[in-house]
């Protein structure tokens, strides 16, 4: 099935058309012993046995609904109300290309600057870009602006408490540049910033759950010149103070928590906002409102002189494209739950994984590290994390990410996320398994 | 395409022209017409010391973006602060009120070693 | 043809009302914790709407759209083929959706076996020994790619090798990963036949090459009958070959690039492989490569073991470009296509690719110069020259009012005036024809009445919006 609509005559009346005898007259230009017969591949089979294939591979994943799901670690598993799926699919957005031709693509244009208008606010920033791919790369990207915005200065500051698989994006996009990382620990306002350095990083809240205001770098940075650049949960500003609001120049966040499936691990959403002074050295595709020529509001592709069609090797980035759907699931998202949903959300994800920290740090030989955490918390444990989760397991029950699958050295301590999808009742039994495990 | 007589250019089309005992630097009226309507200047700092030849700035239009070369050595004094908040001025009036930015320069010389608006013109293939 | 939706539509937050609430939520099961008051937000400006106000908001919108749901959409070198339906079932399916990035592998066996699996069979197509799913688009790929030259220039201890060469009809994303990847480029042109200048190429390499970028077909739709000594030549000089794989829906089942000496190359798995465009994303950019260059591979990627599969980086591998595997939801829809349509359909794909735009374009030269007189692959270039004072973008708006999506303009840049049509193997003869017919149409409206053309589109809900304003006074979020 190739979905090619041409019967045999069609093709023969298209061939006259073009004036020559068979199909292969139009690969001339292809040398005749690179041209091939075969692919080492099945052929094709129909819709109902592929869609069966795949039922029958997707049926041997263990999905979130399968266990009590307490495992977070940068991917969440959130409520999706169903109109998101529903308009989202819709074939009009669905199967649309790059709004290139504004006039016929208003519906993308505008959805997007609902959606830059929306993440803007939450951020606390001036101006949010149609995304990128997702929170490691906007991070990545961040930090290479930063480093181009400040001339002269070589040093950034990242987190140790930042998630490792952003740590490793951040260091293969930095591989070709001169850059020095200097790893900090604690909270980010006492770290010794200096003249030499570009930017510093403040993970809000770091892996291990722990955050810290951000003001008290923010301010140093600027004092010495240098950016501030958060990385954010975009869910916990709905209820703390936003990134913007404490002085960031530079804000990324993993958006796909805001309305977008686990996917096992993609297409995700990289959230990235800036100041007004920085937005022409921002990366990604950017939407704005004007007039047409009777004066009617709409909206088009702007500052592109800062994207690859236009600026090739001087271009900011070379990102190309936007995490579109991704991109307008959040969108709906955002509008949908709304200020007050978005706040009951973000309140249920709090107080459940406090209610669940409370429990879990009363059972002797538990201990929960961080002292002031959104909904994810780092918890030493009195035993190997991995073997605890093993027999949890057993139980149904995934209680986290066991810090050695990314940490060798740290066997003890297990990384517990607890959203609004979880229940008292599932908390309560998590508690119960954790201090069984520990006899 | 209007061509000040008064300035020397650059075949890139940047222009300088003699103000008192500055410069005034600019695009010249061809310049514009290609780029287009101009909706952004990047401006260099005030007081920076920037040799002939190198970048000083860019200029961009909605559908493309050109770097700016220093026409002749010398000091940036000021920046057009009117074309920053209307660019343009720039489209308008390239060798009046379009000015980019004023420069003490610090090789008088190189004025000389400029094209005169006769070849400038050649160049661009006016006659 | 389709009625695009006219009527102005307000910003979600002008249809905001205070107090209403667009979802249910369970009520807490737990007691509340109190939030320190010094870190706790005070206010957040978001809309606030009832279901059905954003029900009628996102539905009446998309209806503004064009798409290939509904419009014929011949953009050259996007490759707007039907986005089959059954990827859409696939990918809704709870197994896919409700799976951690996270889960252990034993959790996770049906997903890394596809993986592996859609590797197998994409590298197979192109030709090339292993390859990576981490991309999330052909730009990421191509930055992947790039950065596996950078270390293998670096291994090889050739770290003068700074400079990629680049044809003057390569896609702005060429260049710019070039940069990011910290190299310089050097542009090599191309001849008056539509290739890349020989002579041109010869010139340029020394041991400064890193490589040169290649697309194959280019991007004016035009075979690279010299690949095989392009690479050669490249390889001479001790540089690699990328490979921009962007035009692949010509070649499949045809013929393979890594067969032609390709090192390394990504696939637009949105463009070839079916999967939808979004309105902009997300993509997916598999990058493969061969023996030489496979050990650099960004990963982990599936392995197949005999105790299963699992997820491993490759032994010299650049690292990952991605948090987590790939747009794993947008590769289940390409491993979908790509069991439908099987090494017979992937054939038929690429003859009737080429077959269709061959055949437009016998359709359109007599009206439409077309600058290279041999035949096409799966997309061509024409000018809109058609008139004194008619441009490329009068025509592509016009288009619109016979309801058409315009093509590609104004890329790539060494065509004036340009239209890069591709019309993919998913149209049918009548769709076609009638295109024809309209840009026929539209070709005698130029000579006659031209300001039909300059003042199009006339059935659109907004018409040549001021993008110099935009660009100027920009204004980037609702200010209320």
């Amino acid at each position: 099935m190739s979905f090619v609509p041409h019967t045999d005559l069609e093709r023969a009346e298209m061939l006259k058309a073009i004036g020559i005898a068979s199909i292969e007259d139009l690969f001339s230009d292809i040398p005749e012993h690179l041209r091939i017969e075969d692919l080492a591949l099945p052929e094709s089979i129909s819709e109902i046995e592929a869609i069966d294939e795949l039922e029958t591979l997707a049926s041997r994943n263990v999905k979130t609904k399968d266990m009590d799901w307490f495992l977070g670690a940068g991917a969440y598993y959130s409520y999706i109300p169903a109109v998101v799926p529903a308009l989202a699919g819709r074939g009009e957005f669905l199967t649309a290309y790059t709004p290139y031709q504004p006039e016929v693509s208003q519906g993308t244009l505008q959805a997007i600057f609902e959606y830059q208008s929306m993440t803007a606010k939450l951020l606390g920033m001036s101006v949010v870009n149609a995304s990128h791919y997702d929170g490691a790369t906007a991070l990545a990207e961040a930090v290479l602006m930063a480093w181009k915005a400040r001339e002269n200065r070589n040093r950034i500051f990242l987190p140790k408490d930042l998630h490792p698989e952003y740590s490793q994006v951040i260091s293969t996009y930095c591989t070709s540049f001169d850059i020095e990382f200097i790893r900090y620990e604690g909270d980010p306002g006492q770290v010794a910033i200096d003249e030499d350095t570009a930017a510093i990083v403040v993970a809000y809240p770091g892996f291990s759950g722990q955050f810290y205001p951000v003001s008290k770098a923010s301010d140093k940075a600027h004092e010495k010149g240098a950016l501030c650049i958060v990385q954010a949960d975009p869910l916990m500003c709905a209820i703390f103070k936003s990134p913007g609001e404490q002085g960031a120049d530079i804000v990324t966040a993993e958006g796909q928590c805001l309305g977008n499936p686990l996917n096992f691990g993609g297409p995700y959403l990289g959230m990235m906002g800036t100041t007004d002074a920085l937005i022409r050295r921002m990366p990604g595709r950017i939407v704005g409102q004007t007039k047409d020529k009777f004066g009617k509001r709409g909206f088009v592709l702007t500052l592109s002189t800062r994207e690859q069609h236009i600026r090739r090797e001087k271009a900011v980035s070379n990102i190309c494209s936007n995490q579109g759907l991704s991109m307008l699931q959040t969108c709906i998202y955002l509008a949908t739950l709304g200020k007050n949903g978005l706040q009951k959300v973000a309140r249920l994800s709090y107080d459940k994984a406090h209610y669940a920290a409370q429990l879990i740090d009363s059972i002797s030989g538990y201990h929960v590290v961080p002292k002031l955490f959104f909904r994810e918390f780092l918890v030493e444990t009195p035993d190997a994390a991995a073997k605890i989760v093993e027999a949890l397991n057993k139980k149904g029950i995934v209680p986290g990410l066991a810090l050695s699958r990314y940490y060798p050295e740290r066997k003890n301590e297990l990384l517990i996320c607890v959203t609004e999808m979880n229940t008292k009742a599932q908390i309560e039994k998590l508690a119960v398994a954790l201090k069984e495990a520990a006899k | 395409m209007a061509i000040d007589k008064n300035a020397r250019y650059l075949e890139s089309h940047e222009y300088a022209k003699p103000e008192g005992e500055l410069m005034v630097i600019g695009i010249s009226d061809h310049a514009q017409a290609e780029l287009g309507d101009v909706v952004f200047i990047e401006f260099p700092a005030v007081g920076k010391e920037l040799d002939k030849g190198v970048v000083f700035g860019t200029i961009e239009s909605v559908k493309a973006a050109s770097d700016l070369y220093m026409p002749i050595s010398g000091k940036v004094v000021e920046v057009n602060e009117e074309v920053k908040n209307d660019p343009s001025l720039v489209n308008k009036d390239c060798y009046g009120s379009g000015w980019l930015i004023k420069v003490a320069p610090s090789k008088l010389s190189e004025f000389e070693s400029l094209l005169d608006a006769e070849s400038y013109g050649a160049s661009i293939g006016e006659v | 043809m389709n009625e695009i939706n006219m009527r102005d539509e307000p910003l979600v937050y002008e249809l905001s009302r205070e107090g209403r609430i667009g979802c249910s939520l369970p009520r807490s099961d737990v007691p509340s914790t109190g939030m320190p008051p010094e870190l706790a937000r005070t206010e957040l400006d978001l809309p606030e709407l009832d279901e059905l106000t954003v029900v009628r908001h996102f539905t009446r919108l998309s209806q503004k759209n064009f798409s290939i749901d509904t419009e014929f959409y011949p953009l050259g070198s996007c490759t707007m083929k039907y986005n089959p339906k059954a990827n859409e079932v696939v990918a809704s399916n709870p197994g896919w959706k409700n799976l951690h990035p996270l889960a252990e592998e034993q959790y996770a066996q049906g997903a890394i076996e596809l993986l592996w699996r859609l590797q197998e069979g994409l590298r197979e197509v192109g030709g090339f020994a292993a390859a990576s799913l981490q991309p999330a688009a052909g730009a990421h790929g191509e930055l992947s790619g790039v950065l596996m030259i950078h270390a293998a220039l670096k291994e090889l201890g050739e770290t003068e090798r700074k400079k990629m060469l680049i044809p003057d009809s390569a896609h702005g994303t060429n260049p710019a990963s070039c940069t990011m990847a910290g190299f310089t480029t050097q542009t090599i042109p191309s001849g008056p036949d539509g290739s890349i200048d020989m002579e041109a190429l010869r010139a340029a390499l020394d041991d400064t090459t890193a490589g040169i970028m290649i697309t194959n077909p280019n991007t004016l739709g035009l075979f690279e009958r010299n690949i095989e000594d392009i690479c050669r030549l490249v390889h001479e000089a001790g540089g690699f070959v990328y490979g921009d794989g962007a035009n692949m829906n010509a070649l499949t089942g045809v013929f393979k690039p890594g067969r032609s000496g390709i090192d390394v190359m990504h696939f637009n798995l949105h463009k070839t492989f079916s999967t939808p465009h979004g309105g902009g994303g997300p993509g997916a950019g598999m990058v493969a490569a061969n023996e030489t260059l496979a050990p650099y591979l960004p990963g982990p990627i599936a392995i197949k073991e005999a105790s299963g599969y699992r997820l491993k980086m490759p032994a010299k591998s650049i690292g990952r470009v991605k948090a987590f595997h790939g747009n794993f939801g947008v590769l289940v829809r390409a491993y979908c296509y790509l069991l439908m349509t099987g090494a017979d359909g992937l054939r038929q794909v690429a003859e009737n690719a080429v077959l269709n735009a061959n055949y437009l374009k016998s359709l359109l030269e007599n009206d439409y110069p077309v600058p290279y007189k041999r035949h096409c692959m799966h997309e061509f270039v024409a000018k809109g020259t058609i008139a004194a004072d008619v441009h490329t973008l009068d025509i592509a708006k016009r288009l619109i009012d016979y309801g058409f999506h315009p093509p590609t303009i104004y890329f790539p840049l060494i065509v004036q005036e340009a239209l890069m049509i591709e019309p993919t193997e998913t149209e049918s003869m009548e769709t076609l024809d009638l295109f024809a017919e309209a840009m026929k149409k539209i070709a005698e409206e130029a000579r006659t009445d031209p300001e039909l053309l300059h003042d199009a589109p006339h059935i659109a809900p907004v018409a040549r919006l001021d993008e110099v304003a935009a660009a100027r006074h920009p204004i980037l979020c609702y200010r209320g």
